[in-house]
């Protein structure tokens, strides 16, 4: 395809211009400020060319973005942002919670709550950022399905973005039960009586989860473990995934935007 | 979509998407404030509404009505107002894992080409329904009393009565609701069926007399209930003894 040449720059008068960088200004020796960038910029070559990674770096970061994206394509970053919340307030919760039925779960989140500094409010962002999640991946769904961008070549990422949801359900009704207060047991004794009537899979999956046929010491480290490792790695995981085929497939445009007739003539004016 | 249009969709998007603008730093500009703002909303969430922690949890007690986090509240509205119990897995299984099915399969059985949504009416209608059901469900469902209330017609000579007896009648009711009664007895449609007898014509089978003394001395497995205020204990026995 011919391309027009690119116009030169208009003419400034010498005092305007910016006056090229120069190697080791002042007498001839580098700065401290162009040894430090000397630096990085070896460090990262180094790694670069162990690893090859600048290339995936530029092709993450540099690939364009179709014209008339809104506000509403954050949600599903967001909704990222949220789980990073829960990761980073979860690791310090984790720090003091131990998954005893007998007393030490509630005696250990009592303390969190009551004694330990900034425990109240760091316990506070961990249950409300996880409503706060929820409401913005029903958002991001949302918009995915009225925009119609979960058909051809989406139609896999819509599907891990499902497991996503439900993960993220599994992962709130299995926190739901750590605190250990009557609220938590009670409502995760209905849950999982709920779980033990559904067809075929049902009553394994609520033995599985109660570890046992009665609720019992085991449950609650079994909720613990789900909680703690086995749905936040997968999770992760598949955040990964679905962020990787977001990349490859490209940002979708909104339904209204029209490619234009020509394009090959507007290209050069871009 | 067939082949045509596929190759099309394609070719429309690369052409879009060369207009574009790089991820960096534009998009990630935007994520950048968004993030800033569900920070600040979880910061002053967590501020203003705390963190409470319920009493200690009891497995013996009885009457502690169990309410699941929000946004459970739509499938716990289903299970309230189901209660035929043969229908209930249908409402607490059936429902979710159908929405569940249809939600995996969508781009399997949606497959046309096109994405503007006022051009697809059917899926924009269906999808604002749900949303709709969804959050009436949800509002329900949080101004609703436990899944344990009694939900039953009200006697026309109670309503007839109005004034004491009626206020009596709806007390009981409540007491009856949060003591367990129904976890053995049937009230109506309410409750379980077994292991006690059905209670629903309890009053044209016993005297007011013999319904209050088998509350103080009943039969094993079941609790006595002499130890309720006086208050509660006249209400449960008014309202036994009207369901006739």
């Amino acid at each position: 395809m011919p391309r027009l040449p690119k116009l030169p720059a208009p003419p400034l008068p010498a005092a305007l211009q910016a006056p090229p960088p120069r190697p080791g200004e002042g007498n001839g020796k580098a700065g401290p400020l162009e040894q430090g960038k000397q630096a990085g910029i070896t460090v990262v070559d180094w790694v670069d060319e162990r690893t090859s990674l600048s290339g995936a770096g530029r092709w993450l970061l540099f690939r364009k973005v179709p014209k008339g994206t809104n506000w509403f394509y954050t949600l599903g970053s967001a909704t990222m942002f949220a789980f990073l919340s829960q990761a980073v307030t979860g690791v310090f919760l984790a720090m003091y919670y131990r998954p005893d039925p007998a007393g030490g779960a509630y005696e250990s989140i009592r303390h969190v709550t009551n004694e330990v500094f900034l425990g109240q409010f760091v316990r506070g962002m961990h249950k409300w950022g996880s409503s706060v999640m929820v409401i913005l991946i029903f958002l991001h769904m949302g918009r995915t399905f009225f925009f119609g961008a979960y058909k051809y070549p989406r139609e896999l990422n819509w599907v891990i973005g499902v497991v996503l949801l439900i993960l993220t359900m599994v992962m709130s009704f299995t926190g739901y039960l750590l605190p250990f207060d009557q609220r938590a047991y009670w409502a995760t004794i209905v849950g999982v009586n709920i779980n033990g009537t559904g067809p075929l899979v049902g009553p394994y999956l609520s033995d599985f989860l109660r570890g046992g046929g009665e609720f019992g010491a085991t449950t609650l480290s079994r909720f613990y473990a789900i909680h703690m490792l086995l749905i936040p790695g997968l999770l992760a995981a598949l955040i990964g995934f679905h962020l990787y085929l977001v990349a490859k497939l490209g940002t979708t445009a909104p339904p209204w935007s029209k490619a234009k007739e020509r394009p090959e003539l507007l290209e050069a004016e871009v | 979509m067939n082949q045509r249009e596929k190759e099309e969709y394609l070719r429309d998007y690369s052409i879009l998407k060369a207009q574009g603008k790089p991820f960096f730093p534009y998009a990630v500009a935007k994520d950048g404030a968004m993030a800033c703002v569900v920070m600040v909303v979880i910061i002053a969430m967590s501020l203003v509404l705390g963190a409470e922690l319920g009493p200690k949890a009891n497995p013996t007690t009885t009457t502690y009505v169990p309410r699941p986090e929000w946004y459970f509240f739509f499938l716990f509205e289903v299970l309230r107002v189901v209660k035929p119990p043969s229908l209930v897995p249908l409402a607490t299984i059936g429902v979710p894992t159908l929405g569940m099915i249809l939600l995996f399969l969508l781009p399997f059985y949606d497959r046309s080409p096109e994405r503007r949504p006022e051009r697809r009416p059917i899926a924009t209608i269906t999808g604002i329904a749900v949303i709709g059901a969804m959050a009436f469900l949800t509002y329900s469902g949080a101004n609703a009393g436990s899944p344990t209330a009694i939900e039953l017609k009200t006697p026309q000579t109670v309503l007839n009565a109005g004034g004491q007896t009626l206020a009596e009648y709806e007390a009981g009711k409540k007491v009856v609701a949060q003591s367990g009664c129904l976890a053995c007895h049937k009230i109506g449609e309410n409750g379980n069926d077994g292991p006690g007898p059905q209670l629903t014509n309890i009053g044209a089978r016993l005297e007011r007399q013999g319904i209050a003394r088998t509350l103080v001395n009943p039969t094993a497995p079941m609790p006595s209930f002499k130890n309720l205020p006086p208050k509660k204990f006249n209400a449960v026995v008014a309202f036994l003894t009207q369901l006739k």
